[in-house]
């Protein structure tokens, strides 16, 4: 029997090698010694590259490796989010302790590990690939999460994630193996072909598979009611590490469920839109009315997750063009918001001995303006409210459950963001209207200090003296402050401008969501 | 031009950012002033024959989502512009003088307000109509919660926090205004072919389906209830009043619940025409609850905010009885009554600032003999005294008149009740002003005249009421065509809701 080695488009598949390559190379260079801040900007090299090669393959449509991959924009714009927020990650882990006990090499391979992950799981178009990419996803993320192996938080949630995220990979792959066994294929064209011929739209086989994959994806998705991990593991896990968790993860596999659920399940599409209506609702309630009660920011914003996640299903739900661009949208925008707001988050925790305790921001208005205004910006595009892409994204969301006949989705929509502003609002009364409690303790002095980072010192000097008083000096130093505030300003920026003139990302997810026009 | 006028109070907040501290407030006085003197300009050029939308723009802004940049004034947006303008200027230089706290984000907050609500006045589109009317509250969040004071409260009832008040307010008001944005994308996708329209003239030219108009129309209408406030849905009214900044207030008080009101007129008369037939006697009922309950609850309260607070909500009450009697005289009064009441609130709100300097708080018992040195500050304080409870010959008085001429042609009963709580109102009106400045002095109040300065801004806008009630023609003769144009909408049924009756 002849084996034929599959022609690779090595252009195509570029941004997986770079990936993989930069993965191998950060983390051998990781086990020398280098200058402090090398590391993460090795990192930050090799995603950048890799978002250049995504870039640079914009617009192709072809199929990779004998169809296990489809390259094409949706993939591509999943990618280009993930490695946004890992580069933001990767900043924000700048002298983080969690990162300093993993060694930065080895923090920094495990966060390329997980976003190589996403790439594969966002373009996989075979349920093999799709498999490989979640696990590739998930395990570098379950290490991330214990990283702070000094906080017994810390290691509690890793190891939450790890159980609770091997029960949800069982029963994906259970269910994979039902579709396997009903349609005789793992490729995702061969399934929808098996399934559009007809007959099997009431199989046992088809609907028990279905039905575990949509749990096992909930699982991943954080979404109610197989949520409960998510406000435990947010909390717990170091908090660059929660950034990049809650907004990447969300993109990558959204995108995967998108394409799974359209292309290959896309025939019996009725079987499994009015489960994922009930679960997009039950989310919302969830979600919305668990974070009403939180006094951490992190977990408010794991159940905010939650909630935003089922806002984010009713796109998948409609199942039609203007709810994939609807969700693409969302995705983006997503992204920059709650990273604005974790990046106020880092900086207080480094700067408070409160950790995340609403009450750590309390008076930043007046003290800090540069880390407040990005997290109001963010927390009110959150709260979907005119003049950010929230509430450009709500916009397209509602419209294109309204479209669909999914009216009752919209009003949900609608009714979770309302109860949503009381939470939302409780964290800016305490940015504007509260008072600074009494001068916090001095900073600790495992974060202090450490030689100032030589490459960042073309950094303006203005924009660090505004944003950084002199008090804070200490924790976070000068340069590597404007670094992280900076990260945060531009993720506020781009929120508002995309508020104000949504036209180029709206444009930009209508490309992303027609590659899946033929199907829809 | 109009666009000019919507973004200058912006750029200058922005531009205040970047001026000195002393100078922050300065700077966006003039572009308030620069927006009057913009408005001004609009009001010369309006043609006051056409009831058509004038001074257009309209281009794409997000063509994928159907929603367009499209701005204009006809001849009910015009006064309501007017009265935003003027409403503002006299807000932010009385603050300019009284230099608030961190005065950047201060008047940085007002400008992005002030440009919200023009604009919610001059959309032409209903998605950016939507945009605007929720994005006005965000900087009244900021503007009361940081800026605002907590209040003592009244005996045997706690102090009132800042923070649970505001958070209150915004929940409140943005729950009807998120209905009303699923209401308008609603409309916007079921009127549209494919691509949702959410022009405001196609969608009139084009109404939905009764079933539609049915529910969306209660969408829109519990935005409007909540935010004038009406009775009922007025609960973040009295905390709200209590806390905030009363320079902000003036603006708030003054101008935000006439964006409600002129929310019925702009769109749920012409785009919902049948639902709008059809419930009716439901928000009449509505509108004469808000009248006495207000009335009532005026000549009860001892906080002068209060006061104000209660009778705005009577006079929307009549504004809004005004609307849906449904006919011209009803809707031309109503118009009127919207200038008139909010350029009687924002000098009452700006003497309030006065009155609390002198006597310590807001509670009239502890108030009186004010009037002793301060004869410029009565005189000011009675002519807007006189106008609020609409006295025979202020341009309230008219306002009130045609309202109720509309609504006896209509509804006879409701007229008839109605004209009750005009005698509430001048007790009310009386009460405050008696209490404040006559009785015996007490000696923790000091009785002193107005500054200059102040003096001169709550001159303006004396003189404002006193030349409109000389010369209400001037609204009256320039928005009679677009209000019949308006009410037309609802004189003529679709036949299905004709056949029915």
């Amino acid at each position: 029997m002849d084996f034929q080695a599959p022609t690779i488009d090595y252009a195509g598949l570029s941004p997986v090698i770079a990936l993989t390559a930069g993965l191998c190379i950060v983390l051998l260079v990781g086990l020398f010694r280098t200058a402090p801040g090398f590391m993460p900007a090795l990192t930050l090299s090799v995603l950048a590259i890799t978002a250049g090669l995504c870039i640079w393959q914009w617009g192709e449509n072809e199929s990779l490796v004998e169809g296990a991959l489809q390259l094409d924009e949706l993939g591509l714009a999943a990618a280009l989010i993930a490695i946004f927020a890992a580069a933001v990650a990767t900043i924000l882990s700048i002298r983080e302790p969690s990162a300093q006990d993993a060694g930065q090499g080895a923090f920094g391979a495990l966060l390329l590990g997980s976003v190589l992950g996403m790439v594969i799981l966002a373009q996989a178009q075979n349920l093999l690939s799709f498999f490989i990419g979640l696990e590739l996803l998930s395990i570098p993320l379950y290490v991330l999460c214990a990283s702070a192996i000094r906080r017994e938080r810390s290691l509690e949630s890793g190891l939450k994630y790890l159980v609770i995220g091997s029960v949800g990979s069982a029963t994906l792959l259970y269910g994979f193996a039902l579709l396997y066994g009903a349609t005789g294929s793992t490729e995702f064209g061969a399934i929808a072909q098996a399934l559009g011929s007809g007959g099997l739209a009431d199989d046992s086989l088809v609907l028990i598979g279905t039905a575990m994959i949509c749990v096992g994806l909930a699982f991943k998705l954080s979404l109610a009611p197989f949520h409960q991990w998510t406000p435990d593991v947010y909390q717990g896990a170091p908090t660059p590490v929660t950034a990049f968790m809650a907004v990447a993860t969300k993109a990558a596999a959204f995108v995967a469920l998108v394409r799974l659920f359209q292309v290959a399940l896309g025939p019996v599409a009725d079987d499994w839109n009015t489960a994922l209506a009930a679960i997009a609702v039950i989310s919302i309630a969830v979600g919305n009315v668990g974070a009403l009660g939180q006094d951490s920011v992190k977990r408010l914003l794991g159940y905010s997750g939650v909630a935003q996640a089922g806002y984010m299903l009713a796109g998948v739900v409609v199942a039609t063009q203007t709810g994939v661009e609807a969700l693409v949208f969302y995705l983006a925008a997503y992204c920059l918001m709650n990273l604005a707001i974790f990046v106020a988050v880092v900086v207080r925790e480094r700067e408070t001995d409160r950790g995340d305790d609403i009450s750590a921001f309390e008076g930043i208005g007046r003290s800090r303006p540069w880390i407040a205004w990005p997290l109001t910006i963010g927390v009110l595009a959150l709260a979907g409210l005119p003049g950010t892409s929230g509430f450009i994204a709500k916009l397209f969301l509602i419209e294109a459950t309204v479209e669909a006949d999914y009216t009752w989705l919209g009003v949900a929509i609608v009714i979770g963001t309302m109860v949503s502003l009381a939470y939302y609002l409780r964290i800016l009364s305490a940015v504007w209207i509260k008072d600074e409690p009494a001068p916090a303790q001095p900073p600790l002095p495992a974060i202090a200090g450490g030689g100032p980072l030589a490459r960042l010192d073309g950094l303006e000097e203005g924009s660090a003296d505004v944003s950084c008083p002199k008090g804070s000096a200490g924790p976070l130093g000068a340069y590597r402050c404007a670094l992280v505030v900076g990260a945060g300003v531009i993720c506020a920026a781009a929120t508002v401008a995309f508020g104000v003139y949504p036209d180029p990302l709206v444009d930009w997810a209508t490309t992303a969501a027609e590659s899946l026009a033929p199907t829809l | 031009m109009i666009q000019v006028m919507l973004w200058l109070p912006l750029a200058a907040a922005l531009l205040a950012c970047l001026a000195p501290r002393r100078a922050a407030g300065w700077v966006a006085a003039l572009g308030a002033a620069g927006t009057l003197g913009l408005a001004i300009a609009l009001l010369a050029g309006f043609d006051s024959a056409s009831a058509g939308i004038q001074h257009a723009v309209d281009e794409a802004w997000i063509p994928d989502l159907g929603v367009r940049y499209s701005l204009g004034v006809d001849g009910i947006s015009i006064f309501l512009v007017l009265l935003t303008s003027v409403a503002w200027f006299a807000a932010t230089t009385w603050s300019a003088i009284r230099m608030p706290e961190r005065p950047k984000t201060y008047f940085l907050m007002l400008g992005i307000a002030q440009t919200a609500t023009l604009g919610a006045f001059i959309s032409q589109d209903l998605l950016l109509f939507v945009l605007f009317f929720d994005l006005m509250l965000i900087p009244f969040y900021f503007l009361f919660g940081s800026w605002g004071s907590d209040h003592p409260g009244r005996e045997g009832e706690g102090a009132i926090r800042r923070s649970p008040a505001t958070i209150k307010m915004v929940v409140y008001t943005l729950v009807g205004s998120l209905l009303m944005l699923a209401g308008a994308i609603a409309t916007g996708v079921i009127a549209g072919d494919g691509t949702p329209v959410f022009s405001m003239a196609e969608l009139r030219a084009d109404p939905l389906g009764e079933d539609s108009q049915r529910w969306i129309f209660w969408f829109f209408a519990a935005a409007f209830l909540v935010k004038m406030p009406a009775f009922l849905v007025h609960g973040w009214m009295p905390d709200a009043y209590r806390v905030a900044p009363l320079a902000v207030l003036a603006v708030f008080a003054a101008v935000l619940s006439k964006v409600a009101a002129y929310g019925f007129l702009r769109v749920v008369l012409p785009i919902f025409p049948d639902a709008t037939i059809q419930f009716q006697e439901v928000i009449l009922v509505v509108a004469l609850a808000s009248i006495l309950y207000g009335s009532v609850m005026a000549f009860t309260q001892t906080s002068a905010r209060l006061v104000a607070g209660y009778s705005s909500v009577a006079q929307l009450g009549f504004i809004t009885l005004g609307i849906f009697a449904l006919r011209p005289d009803g809707a031309d009064g109503a118009v009127l009554q919207m200038v008139n009441h909010g350029l009687v609130i924002v000098p009452l709100m700006l003497i309030m600032v006065i009155l609390a300097e002198r006597t310590g708080g807001d509670d009239i018992t502890r108030m009186g003999g004010l009037a002793l040195r301060a004869p410029v500050l009565a005189a000011l304080f009675l002519v807007v005294t006189m106008a609020l409870l609409a006295i025979p010959g202020s341009a309230n008085f008219i306002g009130e008149f045609y309202i109720l001429n509309g609504v006896f042609q209509e509804k006879i009963v409701f007229a008839l009740i109605a004209s009750i709580a005009m005698a509430m109102a001048a007790y009310y009106a009386l009460r405050l002003f008696q209490h404040a400045m006559h009785n015996r002095k007490r000696d923790d109040v000091e009785s002193k005249e107005i500054g200059w300065r102040e003096g001169a801004i709550v001159g303006a806008l004396v003189a404002c009421i006193v030349g409109l009630a000389l010369y209400p023609g001037i609204v009256l003769e320039r928005s009679d065509e677009s209000v019949k144009d308006t009410v037309s909408a609802v004189q003529e049924p679709s036949d299905e809701v004709a056949a029915r009756r």
